[in-house]
């Protein structure tokens, strides 16, 4: 696999095209994180259980590179299909996810993203090559993070 | 600026190719392809003369300038000053009319911030109040500039109580020119405006801003970044007060910028920044300061990056503007009929290319691909290009895109490479998935 056919498989530019988990209600509590460089911009949000403990989905909006938004959309599935097998994330769990993510795309290639834990977001594993990239991927997994530490007071 | 004449030769192929033995960056494999290099408004390749410039001075002369009596200090002041000589011929004007800055964005800051000086009652000249801006007074700037002549404008609009206000863009990336006769009036104090657009290309028409501004007697500032590596420049014959460019996109060093400002302007404006080699006396209550341009060089001044921007300026002259901007036309020409036929894509301005009017440069959105992600397919093949908003949002904004992927040519481009690229650009649809472009044979002839 070339490079570039590294960064851009098939299940990224699928998800970029046609992204999951997109669509915000007004009022929800949201975090807006922007790449300046090139204008990418994700909004997203947390569902939570009723009783507060377990993250049910992820909803988001934004625009720009396939990257970012892919990454978005693949975030949301990978909620999605945990709550659905019963394994809602706690925030300790997203927290170890984002941590994880964030050591693997900043690996240069050395650490793959675990397929196991991630699902079809570990086609992401190939941005970890192209460092000015990584931000881009980062985007959606730090709008989730910055609601989490919000949370956290 | 209407269509300047075209009048010299464009560069022979092998001239250029006598010109690319001297980048040796230009050599090297980017992604197991040749490197083209299509960055050049972002920042220019410099050749090794620029580079043997800079290292020979701190081999054989460097020293502090403009302080010390031993002989390394005397030939070190004496060939940064030759360097402000080189720069003043560049711009046919006088030697204490070059401030040298870190770069254009600074030259920018320094106008700004030492018109913001001037109006809180301090200057330098007996005549400072002549700019000392007050509530009421208007800057006017235009929508299609670079971020760093419009910020500096806000922020000291917002300093000093005055409005800012802009010249639009029409939807072709054109400044509404019937829109400035009513935008300029006895209010107007500042006009800044761009020479040649870093998105467009577009050379702006001068002549219908500058008269109406003199008019009044408002200050003229120029961004001239992205038209002194492409045109001959010269202040005065444009009738401006301030012109600013920086060294590096005109293969000079980085760290490097020309300030050019009427000498009556320097004189009067106060300094922006504080400190050594800008004074004549200083007691422990107050200091005062030397005539421009040291006045506005206080500190260590970027003595060796001086040296190698004047490198570059002989490099250019040698060449000759007249003969690069003749070459950059037939590149201009060849780039945007060669755009137009791609299907699927949009070139922010179209794709006229009037004589003298337009640089070798187009910003490209391409129909449901972000920027980014055609950048990185066209890096995959060694094509070094800009994607983003190149430091232009309400440019953008008006145009309808967020980012776009813009292609710069620099005085070492080959109709080759140009064709690579343009060949790279019609794939970029296809490589993920949309439906397939079409070029008319790769490229217009």
């Amino acid at each position: 696999m070339s490079g570039l056919e590294s960064l851009y498989q098939q299940i990224i530019v699928d998800h970029a095209k046609h992204p999951h988990g997109v669509g915000l209600t007004a009022g929800e509590e949201t975090s807006h994180q922007l790449n300046p460089t090139c204008g990418d911009e994700i909004t997203l949000a947390l569902r939570w259980s009723a009783d507060g403990e377990h993250i049910e989905s992820v909803a988001w909006e934004g625009a720009g590179c396939s990257i970012s938004q892919a990454s978005a959309s693949l975030l949301a599935t990978l909620a999605a299909e945990d709550a659905a097998a019963g394994d809602a994330w706690t925030p300790v769990q997203l927290q170890s996810l984002i941590d994880e993510f964030r050591e693997a795309l900043r690996s240069r290639g050395a650490t793959p993203l675990d397929e196991e834990r991630f699902g079809d977001a570990a086609a992401l594993s190939g941005v970890s090559k192209f460092v000015a990239r990584v931000k881009c991927a980062m985007l959606a997994w730090v709008a989730a993070e910055d609601l989490l530490q919000r949370r956290a007071g | 600026m209407t269509a300047a004449p075209l009048t010299a030769a464009p560069l022979t192929d092998g001239e250029i190719a006598a010109i690319r033995a001297q980048f040796p960056i230009l050599g090297r494999e980017v992604n197991g392809h040749p490197l083209v290099y299509l960055d050049s408004a972002a920042t220019a390749q410099k050749p090794l003369r620029v580079l043997d410039a800079e290292r020979a001075y701190y081999e054989h002369e460097n020293a502090a300038v403009h302080r010390g009596a031993h002989t390394l200090a005397a030939e070190a002041t004496e060939l940064y000053e030759d360097a402000r000589r080189t720069i003043a011929a560049f711009l046919a004007v006088d030697e204490n009319e070059v401030v040298f800055t870190g770069n254009a964005t600074e030259g920018i800051n320094l106008i700004a911030t030492a018109i913001g000086i001037a109006s809180s009652r301090r200057g330098a000249g007996a005549d400072f109040s002549t700019y000392a801006l007050e509530p009421g007074d208007e800057i006017l700037t235009t929508e299609l500039e670079h971020h760093a002549n419009l910020i500096p404008w806000q922020e000291l609009a917002a300093r000093t109580g005055a409005t800012l206000r802009y010249i639009p863009v029409d939807d072709n990336g054109m400044l509404d020119l019937d829109a400035v006769p009513a935008l300029i009036t006895a209010r107007t104090r500042v006009v800044a405006v761009s020479h040649v657009s870093n998105v467009t290309g577009f050379v702006t028409p001068l002549e219908r801003i500058v008269p109406l501004a003199r008019a009044v007697g408002a200050l003229v500032v120029l961004d001239a970044c992205q038209a002194a590596p492409h045109l001959a420049l010269h202040p005065r014959a444009l009738d401006v007060d301030v012109a600013v460019f920086s060294g590096h996109k005109l293969y000079g060093p980085t760290g490097i910028g020309v300030l050019y400002g009427r000498a009556a302007v320097l004189d009067a404006l106060p300094p922006h920044l504080f400190g050594g080699s800008a004074i004549t006396t200083v007691t422990m209550e107050k200091a005062h300061f030397l005539p421009a341009p040291q006045r506005f060089e206080p500190g260590t001044p970027r003595i060796a990056a001086a040296i190698g921007l004047a490198e570059a300026v002989r490099f250019v002259t040698e060449i000759g503007l007249d003969r690069i901007a003749a070459t950059e036309h037939v590149l201009a020409e060849r780039l945007h009929a060669a755009l137009a036929e791609i299907q699927g894509i949009r070139v922010l301005g179209g794709s006229a290319v009037p004589a003298g009017e337009r640089v070798a440069l187009a910003s490209v959105v391409v129909d449901g691909v972000h920027a980014h992600d055609a950048g990185q397919v066209l890096d995959d093949q060694g094509i070094a290009v800009r994607v983003g908003h190149h430091c232009a949002q309400p440019l953008h904004r008006r145009l309808g895109a967020t980012a776009s992927v813009r292609l710069s040519a620099g005085v070492h481009t080959t109709v080759a490479e140009l064709d690579r690229a343009i060949e790279a650009v019609a794939g970029i649809r296809q490589f993920f998935g949309l439906e397939a472009a079409t070029t008319a044979g790769g490229g217009a002839s």
